[in-house]
């Protein structure tokens, strides 16, 4: 009969939900019966999480050990503002097993990576492999687009120019010997970075694809002869290369160096002394940084990290406090009703 | 349904102007800001002063003294063809014209010099498309929006350009395009045609040159107005011969926008004749119950009336939109202060670090202030978001979709009438939830406006309340039955027998000639309807007392030209009509001059109350007791005029016809001319009695007001009734109740003393109030400001207020004064042409469409069909809207500084080196895609209480009053709300980062990781945050928050996949399968 009257007139509104703003609708009352045992279930949650997450972080091991060297009494300290090549070692002991795998880290502090055009110094499409732009790098990479004779160069930018270079061994000192711990660099970078962000050119030999660039100024060695050992892990797919040149996000860093995952040490460092010999040759002392080499285990939850077990436990206890105050408040306000 | 428009009531909201008469005489400049459209009409030197128009003659418009400058030397006629143009753009201008139109706005200017900053590689911190996606598609949907209607207008110029009219060319009747007429030239207009410009009627198939023709275009109003072409154009143009012999020269005044006069002169073979509105057939108009009418063109296509009577209108802003606007202004001070802060820590950073760090040289040797420089426009561009640009876009679809939902809401429809309530701008709707005062008119407002002839007085006795024929009062008696009388009306009511039986016996000769008077004096037309009369009334009090006449056996049957004729208790009658005075709002009478048949000449005129006894003859007698009778009418809120006659002796008439034709002939101030001769015949008047009609109160008006009183919102009453109806009125419906104390105006030393005492009411006689140009009370400036100011601190303590006896200037005075000197949001609503002026005066004008002809629905914002619907409009819609876009507002402040600040935040951590915290893409797409839609549902469906709940509670509307809901308290709430969330946003990623190893043993802490993990937090939080928020939950809204959710993650996917980093290497650098982080809020 409605319906009717509807056809006669298109003037008429249509009578929908929409129209009429009668939308079928929840409308949630967060009356104190459902806000006070959320907060109390959602606050149990999160200490729960983070009592987890907080144990989880305390088992985890951890050595680290700084070689900047600004101590005069430092092993490394000679090598401070040493312009030839220099070695110095440390030595340091494990009290007991250090579960395996263990992840060998090097870490700069003070650092800035993050800055902004520090981090856009580079050429995505060299990178890539693409020639062309072996030949005319991107002009992001200022000043290290070309060198002083206006030759290319490549990896340009000062992000490849500053790669870091100092290099590390690890010995176990058994029954007074030094036994070389096996270090296991590969698969070390992101897996996207190795296969499709950083590419080698398609030349064979590799080193052709270089003719008429030059390498880094900073650099000793061209980007394809970074690893002596093994031909493939060379130019632009290097793994040091590529963890390089993924940058961190904030000026306190580690970068992931060597796994420990061979030989007698499969299932981590026995308990025992280990020396560290350090090639030292990346300068930090001029800007204050500092540099460090961190041993460590991971479990479930990653790394060594209290921060975020304490911090679900403090957003856990602050919701269970605010529904004890709600509580109370609740309670009064209900028998102020009552009366 | 789309029955073919006029042009002027173009298909866009901003339209007509509607001038009014009241423009001429301000009686206080400052206080009317109303649009003066006359003023701004282009006067040239070299100009003529006035149009000429010469008959059947093209070639005389071209003569070089029509000629204007155009463009340098080259020179056009000053007379317009009869093409019209109300398109903005054609496909060469619309780009360039659409963009400088779109950059005029502050908003789309600072983006495109960001744009041009990012350009700039030295400071580009952010790549091109971060903004430049944003603003094109901001730009793009504006533009898309203006080309859609563009369009719409082009193609209803076409339609309109092309329609066929009859031309008188070469001696013949051609058929032509409307936009070929010329002016000067001869038409032939037949039957339910529209008029193609305005034309001035020669003559027509009916007697007379009469020509009937509905306005419905022009003003809205649907009964037949009658045009009367010359006598002398009449008699001699009929024949296509004729015609095309026609060389008369019109003389009239300059093209202009006034609907309601024209005037000029014709010169024709010697002769002058006077030419006036009624003469005028009007564009847009429309052709009816005439075969056939002979017109000559006199205003083509852009001069005619009707277009100049577009397009120009005052622009209404929000409150909203001026707050919004400061923020704005706020938070680009804001942007300015953090972008120096970090610009000095830059600076000092790189002394102590970035000098010194041999990897971070970038070979450039800008000193350290010059970096610190640069770093402030890199961080202008970083942190540009701060400032919205999907703002503006985004509140104008919110309203867009308010208005739409007035538009739908069956509840304000109107079955009756079937009218639908119109919401006719789209920029007002949250103003309509903060409304303080409410101005209304009351006849056709609060009324029905349907007018009942309900008393009378006649020679001092009263008629119309129950009474049997012999003249004894009852309590109640059954309805006269009128079968007596062949031409009666049915629906006439009436319950005083002896009345009837006193006009049946034919003795008491007053009785005789009230009613004679009453079939005799107006300006109603009559159309014979299957054998039935049907009268059709310029307004309902006409139509009512000629319909009272008709009952009473003086049934008035047709008229011509210059005759009435009249059925006087069945014996037909027809009287020469000499002159008629007519009525306006200032004459507030009418009269009209008639020769007897038997020769006698008789002046009948019918008036308010106070115009006629200051003309009353001395000896003239029941003036008492009319007087009497009139206060008991208006004690029962019935409208009251008074009838008088006057005999005119023939050589008195034949001295003041010649003046009156004189005054006729004036160019110059005719109005006021005829003013004074009407003045010089209009006196002595022998007074006959009184007529009272009754006008109903509209349905659901007491409640109405009582509700909107709750809600805290004062109505003002204004009318141009007298005292003691006004006040009965406002009894009646519920404005005043016996709570109330009254106050009246005259009683201003009271006034005075009782200042501080609440709840009372006052009446205020407005007509009292003195105008500059009194002379005997010359008021200064100072002195009239403080009693203005007086006025509305006194009537704004009261709880309600009627102004009586006010004229529609005063009533926009009114209005004016309380927006002037109480900063408040006023609403005005009426429903007739006197109402236009306040209309337009108010923050939000209100028209109804009623029985007055749709002047006041034309000016308005609102416009529905009942009084009744306020209510719902301001309290549902208006209150709605208000919460809507207040959460709305405060939200979309919040979600961007809780986007922006984490770069803030990030900076001191990158040596304010103005990385940002986020992905380029991720900043381009976070307003675009993944916040804004939720944001929008909550702006556009939220509702806190339900529509019943909100009329039923009239005090949830306060908070709007007190604008609580958005001002800026909230706005810094949304700033530290949106601090708070970005500083977790940043810190707890910070923590969870900073020294720590992923799973598999990788360093997690590098800068993607960082960027997707802040982002993708910062998604969740928003998003989770606008759920809390939202009050009413749909499916829509449900899937909106998940949709913008999914879509980040589609987006991050896509964006970081393999594939798209093939193609593009240096564009989608964010390359890598992102590791769920394990941290959540």
């Amino acid at each position: 009969m409605v319906k009717e009257e509807q056809e006669e007139s298109p003037n008429r509104p249509d009578n929908t939900a929409f129209t009429q703003q009668r939308l079928p609708a929840w409308q949630p009352i967060l009356s104190a019966s459902i806000v006070i045992p959320m907060f109390v279930l959602i606050g149990a949650a999160f200490i729960g999480v983070g009592v987890a997450l907080f144990i989880a972080s305390r088992d985890i091991q951890l050595q680290e050990l700084d070689y900047t060297g600004d101590d005069s009494a430092h092993p490394c300290y000679k090598c401070r503002s040493s312009t030839e090549k220099c070695t110095c070692s440390m030595t340091f002991s494990i009290p007991n097993l250090f579960k395996g795998p263990v992840f060998f880290y090097y870490g700069l502090t003070n650092y800035f990576q993050n800055q902004r055009k520090y981090g856009a110094s580079k050429d995505d499409n060299q990178l890539y492999g693409d020639l062309d732009y072996f030949k005319d790098p991107s002009s992001s990479c200022d000043p290290y687009t070309r060198d002083s004779r206006n030759i290319p160069i490549v990896p340009c930018g000062a992000l490849a120019n500053s790669m870091f270079n100092d290099t590390f061994s690890l010995s176990h000192v058994v029954n007074g010997t030094q036994k070389i711990v096996p270090l296991n660099g590969k698969g070390i970078a992101w897996w996207t970075d190795y296969n499709v962000k950083f590419r080698n050119p398609s030349v064979t030999p590799l080193i052709n694809a270089f003719n008429g660039t030059k390498k880094p100024t900073n650099w000793p060695k061209p980007i394809y002869e970074l690893d002596t050992t093994d031909v493939y892990n060379n130019g632009f797919i290097n793994q040091d290369f590529l963890v390089w040149m993924r940058r961190a996000a904030l000026p306190d860093f580690r970068k992931l160096y060597r796994r420990i995952t061979h030989d007698d040490y499969v299932n981590g460092l026995p308990a025992g002394n280990y020396t560290l010999t350090i090639e030292y040759n990346y300068p930090v002392y001029s800007f204050n940084g500092r540099k460090k080499v961190v041993l460590s285990n991971v479990s479930w939850m990653g790394g060594k990290n209290d921060f975020l077990g304490i911090a679900y436990i403090v957003v856990g206890s602050m919701c269970v406090v605010m529904s004890i105050v709600m509580l109370i408040v609740y309670a009064k306000f209900k028998f102020a009703e009552d009366d | 349904m789309s029955r073919p428009r006029a042009i002027a009531a173009a298909p866009n909201d901003e339209e007509m102007p509607y001038s009014d008469d009241e423009t001429d005489d301000e009686l206080d400049d400052e206080l009317d800001e109303g649009s003066e459209s006359e003023a701004d009409e282009p006067q040239e030197a070299d100009r003529p002063a006035e149009q000429q128009v010469k008959a059947n003659d093209r070639a005389y418009h071209q003569l070089p003294e029509f000629k204007k400058k155009v463009f340098l030397c080259i020179k056009k006629s000053r007379y317009s063809g009869n093409a019209i143009k109300t398109y903005k753009y054609n496909v060469i201008t619309f780009l360039p014209l659409n963009l400088y139109e779109q950059f005029k706005r502050v908003a789309n200017i600072y983006f495109l010099a960001l744009l041009i900053l990012q350009i700039i590689p030295d400071i580009s911190t952010l790549p091109w498309y971060t903004t430049l996606i944003p603003l094109v598609i901001v730009l793009g949907i504006t533009a898309i929006k203006d080309l859609v209607d563009d369009l719409a207008r082009h193609r209803m110029d076409k339609e309109v350009n092309n329609r066929k009219c009859e031309v008188l060319l070469d001696g013949r009747f051609k058929e032509s395009r409307w936009m070929d007429i010329q002016v000067g030239d001869v038409v032939r207009i037949k039957k339910n045609d529209f008029i193609p410009a305005d034309i001035l009627l020669l003559s027509s198939s009916e007697p007379n040159s009469l020509c009937y023709v509905e306005t419905a275009e022009l003003d809205g109003e649907t009964n037949l107005k009658f045009k009367m072409g010359l006598r002398v154009t009449d008699e001699r143009l009929q024949e296509e011969r004729e015609l095309a012999q026609f060389n008369a020269l019109i003389e009239c005044e300059e093209p202009n926008n006034r609907l309601d006069k024209f005037t000029g002169t014709m010169l024709w073979d010697g002769d002058r004749y006077p030419l006036e509105l009624d003469n005028m057939l009007l564009r847009g108009c429309k052709i009816r119950n005439t075969d056939v009418c002979h017109g000559l063109v006199i205003f083509a296509g852009a001069d005619t009336k009707i277009m100049r009577n577009g397009g120009k209108t005052r622009f209404k802003r929000t409150k909203i939109d001026e707050l919004m606007n400061y923020m704005v202004y706020t938070i680009f001070a804001l942007l300015i202060l953090v972008s120096a802060g970090l610009a000095i820590g830059h600076s000092f950073w790189y002394n102590d670090i970035g000098a010194n760090a041999w990897y971070l040289n970038d070979g450039k040797s800008h000193t350290t202030a010059y970096r610190g420089f640069l770093s402030f426009w890199g961080y202008i561009i970083v942190l540009n978001t701060m400032v919205p640009i999907s703002l503006y876009v985004s509140v104008e679809v919110i309203r867009l979709g308010q208005s739409k939902f007035i538009n739908w809401d069956l509840q304000m429809y109107y079955s009756e009438k079937d009218t639908p309530a119109k919401s006719r701008t789209t920029t007002l709707n949250e103003q309509l939830g903060q409304i303080q005062y409410i101005f209304s008119d009351k006849t056709g407002t609060l009324t029905q406006n349907i007018m009942q002839f309900k008393k009378c007085t006649i020679a001092g006795r009263s008629y119309g309340g129950p009474t049997t024929s012999e003249g004894v009062s009852l309590d109640k008696i059954k309805p006269v039955d009128w079968t007596w009388n062949r031409h009666a009306d049915r629906k006439f009511q009436f319950v005083d027998h002896f009345l009837v039986a006193n006009i049946k016996s034919k003795k008491d000769k007053d009785v005789l000639e009230f009613f004679k008077l009453l079939s005799l004096c107006h300006t109603v037309m009559v159309e014979s309807k299957d054998g039935e009369l049907v009268y059709q009334a310029a307004s309902p009090d006409e139509g009512a007392l000629v319909t009272a006449a008709r009952n009473f056996g003086f049934v008035f049957l047709s008229r011509t030209q210059d005759t009435i004729t009249v059925s006087e208790m069945g014996q037909e009658a027809t009287y020469e009509m000499l002159a008629l005075l007519d009525f306006n709002s200032d004459r507030k009478r009418m009269s009209i001059i008639l020769k007897f048949p038997d020769g006698r000449i008789r002046l009948y005129c019918k008036g308010a109350d106070t115009v006629i006894y200051e003309r009353l003859s001395p000896n003239t007698r029941h003036k008492e007791t009319t007087q009497t009778a009139l206060d008991i009418f208006a004690n029962e809120t019935l409208r009251t005029l008074c009838l008088c006659y006057k005999d005119i002796s023939a050589s008195e008439f034949e001295a003041w016809s010649r003046r009156h034709k004189e005054a006729q002939l004036n160019m110059v101030d005719r109005e006021a001319a005829l003013d004074r001769v009407y003045e010089d015949i209009e006196k002595d008047l022998m007074l006959i009695g009184a007529t009272a009609i009754e006008d109903k109160l509209q349905d659901g008006v007491p409640e109405t007001i009582a509700n909107l009183a709750k809600a805290g919102i004062k109505i003002w009453v204004l009318t141009g009734d007298k005292k003691e109806t006004a006040e009965n009125i406002g009894y009646s419906c519920q404005l005043l109740t016996d709570k109330m104390q009254i106050h009246y105006g005259e009683d201003n030393e009271i006034l005075y003393e009782k200042k501080k005492k609440r709840r009372r009411l006052r009446l205020r006689r407005l007509g009292r109030r003195q105008t500059p140009s009194n002379p005997q009370d010359p008021m200064n400036e100072q002195e009239k400001e403080m009693r203005q100011v007086d006025f509305v601190n006194m009537a704004c303590e009261c709880e309600a207020v009627i102004c009586c006896r006010v004229t529609p200037k005063q009533k926009a005075n009114v209005v004016s004064l309380v927006k002037k000197y109480k900063k408040a949001v006023t609403l005005s609503i009426g429903d007739g042409a006197n109402d236009v002026n306040m209309i337009k005066t108010a923050d939000i004008g209100v028209g109804i469409s009623g029985q007055e002809g749709m002047q006041a629905v034309m000016s308005s914002d609102y416009a529905f069909a009942q009084f009744c619907y306020l209510q719902r409009l301001l309290l549902v819609h208006g209150r709605w809207s208000y919460i809507r876009m207040c959460k709305f507002l405060r939200f979309f402040f919040f979600k961007n500084f809780a986007f922006t600040l984490v770069h803030f935040w990030y900076s001191f951590f990158n040596g304010y080196s103005s990385q940002t915290a986020y992905e380029d893409w991720f900043i381009t797409l976070y307003n675009l895609a993944y916040s804004s839609l939720p944001v929008l549902l909550v702006g556009l469906l939220d509702q806190d209480v339900n529509d019943d709940l909100s009329l039923k509670v009239p005090t949830l509307y306060l908070p709007g009053q007190q604008g609580s809901l958005f001002n800026y308290k909230n706005f810094f709430i949304s700033l530290f709300h949106g601090i708070f969330v970005s500083l977790i946003i940043f810190f707890i990623p910070y923590g969870a980062f900073l020294q720590t190893m992923g799973q598999d043993g990788e360093a997690p802490s590098d800068y993607q990781s960082f960027a997707v993990v802040t982002a993708s937090s910062l998604i969740f939080v928003v998003n989770l945050q606008i759920s809390l928020d939202t009050l009413y939950w749909t499916f829509v809204s449900c899937f909106a928050v998940l949709g913008s959710i999914a879509i980040y993650f589609g987006i991050m996917f896509d964006i970081h996949s393999a594939g798209i980093h093939v193609i593009f290497p240096s564009v989608f650098t964010f390359t890598g399968r992102v590791t769920a982080q394990h941290y959540c809020f």
